[in-house]
């Protein structure tokens, strides 16, 4: 069993550490009061980009009618809510996708906003594999390893 | 969850983003604040009772003057600059435009970091000025602020406690000769130590004020 568990946490660890940058503040925010606070934020973080990259689609829909306004409030916000949380890679996406958007640049926008759609998937996935682990040594009787990088 | 005894500061958060609104309201709840939070300026300037004055062409409308009493005591206002309809900076220039509520400290956030706005927003009185994203360490920063504002606001209310500490001399004085120390910490040299000290007790309890334990998150 404790093997079991190490190399659960030792998994853990390795998927903490590549998005440790990434969420080392939203978890200090989380404590015993809170358990689920980090999940909740992501959770909501996710509807906003799902529901951000829908309205996003449709108004570079028409190549000859692209509401490029629409679009630009679109990416501020997604570039917001994703630097809040720590969603690094979202955000970067973001910033091309802003100077696209200024330049009014369609084509460029379009690709943006597919890569933005992946890296939030991407990283939707990945987060869930982590808070899956965290379950799983929970319930094997492990604690959270807490992972410190300076 | 009860009565606390020492009073707890009541923190106000405007973000019209849910993501931000859930984490600023974290944010101030790990730094053991009261928090409530809206969703714009407007609702903002409605939780605490300043009436929007776009309502003057409304001939049912009260008066523009504000509620003079606030149902709940807010001891500090955090809004993001970027909001549709009434933007941070907007909403600080009624904030301290009003008579009612222009002591009340008021901090401005913002996700890009230009020096024009930042500076605007500083001179236009807000005490801070956070980039996004707000950091636990960056909310230190708030509690001298508030400190100051109740200090004051004990100083200005007439004395319910037989304390002579509160005479004429004292409401005239500048919020900044009084040092603002925590009650458990050393006040330092000052010939306002002995107002000081009586003035700790007029400050450590706060009996005079409704409390109220249970806001719930308004968005």
């Amino acid at each position: 069993m404790n093997t079991v568990v190490a190399q659960l946490q030792r998994q853990f660890q390795d998927y903490l550490v590549s998005l440790y940058q990434q969420f080392t503040e939203l978890r200090k925010l989380q404590d015993e009061g809170t358990p689920d606070f980090v999940a909740e934020v992501v959770s909501l973080f996710f509807d906003d980009c799902s529901k951000l990259i829908n309205t996003m689609s449709r108004s570079l829909e028409r190549p000859e009618n692209v509401d490029f306004k629409q679009v630009d409030s679109g990416v501020h916000q997604l570039k917001g809510s994703s630097s809040s949380v720590g969603a690094r890679r979202v955000k970067n996406v973001c910033i091309s996708f802003k100077e696209c958007c200024d330049v009014q640049n369609r084509e460029g926008c379009l690709r943006c906003l597919q890569q933005v759609d992946y890296e939030y998937k991407m990283l939707k996935t990945k987060l869930q594999d982590l808070f899956n682990l965290e379950q799983r040594i929970l319930q094997a009787g492990g604690m959270i390893p807490q992972v410190n990088i300076s | 969850m009860g009565m606390v005894t020492e009073s707890q500061f009541h923190v106000l958060a405007v973000d019209d983003s849910l993501v931000d609104r859930k984490m600023i309201e974290r944010l101030l709840q790990k730094s053991s604040y009261q928090v409530t939070t809206v969703d714009s300026g407007s609702k903002a300037l409605e939780f605490l009772g300043l009436r929007d004055s776009n309502e003057s062409d409304d001939a049912n409308a009260p008066s523009s003057s504000p509620v003079t009493h606030q149902e709940v005591e807010i001891n500090l206002i955090i809004t993001d600059y970027c909001m549709p309809g009434m933007t941070g900076y907007d909403l600080l220039k009624r904030v301290k435009e009003s008579a009612a509520f222009k002591s009340i400290p008021v901090v401005i956030m913002s996700s890009e970091n230009v020096p024009a706005r930042i500076s605007r927003c500083l001179e236009e009185g807000a005490e801070e000025f956070f980039l996004k994203p707000v950091k636990l360490a960056d909310l230190t920063k708030l509690k001298p602020h508030m400190m100051k504002t109740k200090l004051k606001k004990e100083s200005d209310k007439p004395a319910k406690e037989d304390s002579a500490v509160l005479k004429p001399e004292i409401r005239e004085e500048e919020a900044s000769v009084i040092k603002i120390v925590p009650l458990h910490q050393e006040v330092e040299q000052e010939p306002v130590l002995s107002k000081r000290k009586a003035t700790k007790e007029v400050i450590s309890t706060d009996r005079s004020r409704p409390k109220y334990n249970d806001i719930t998150t308004s968005v």
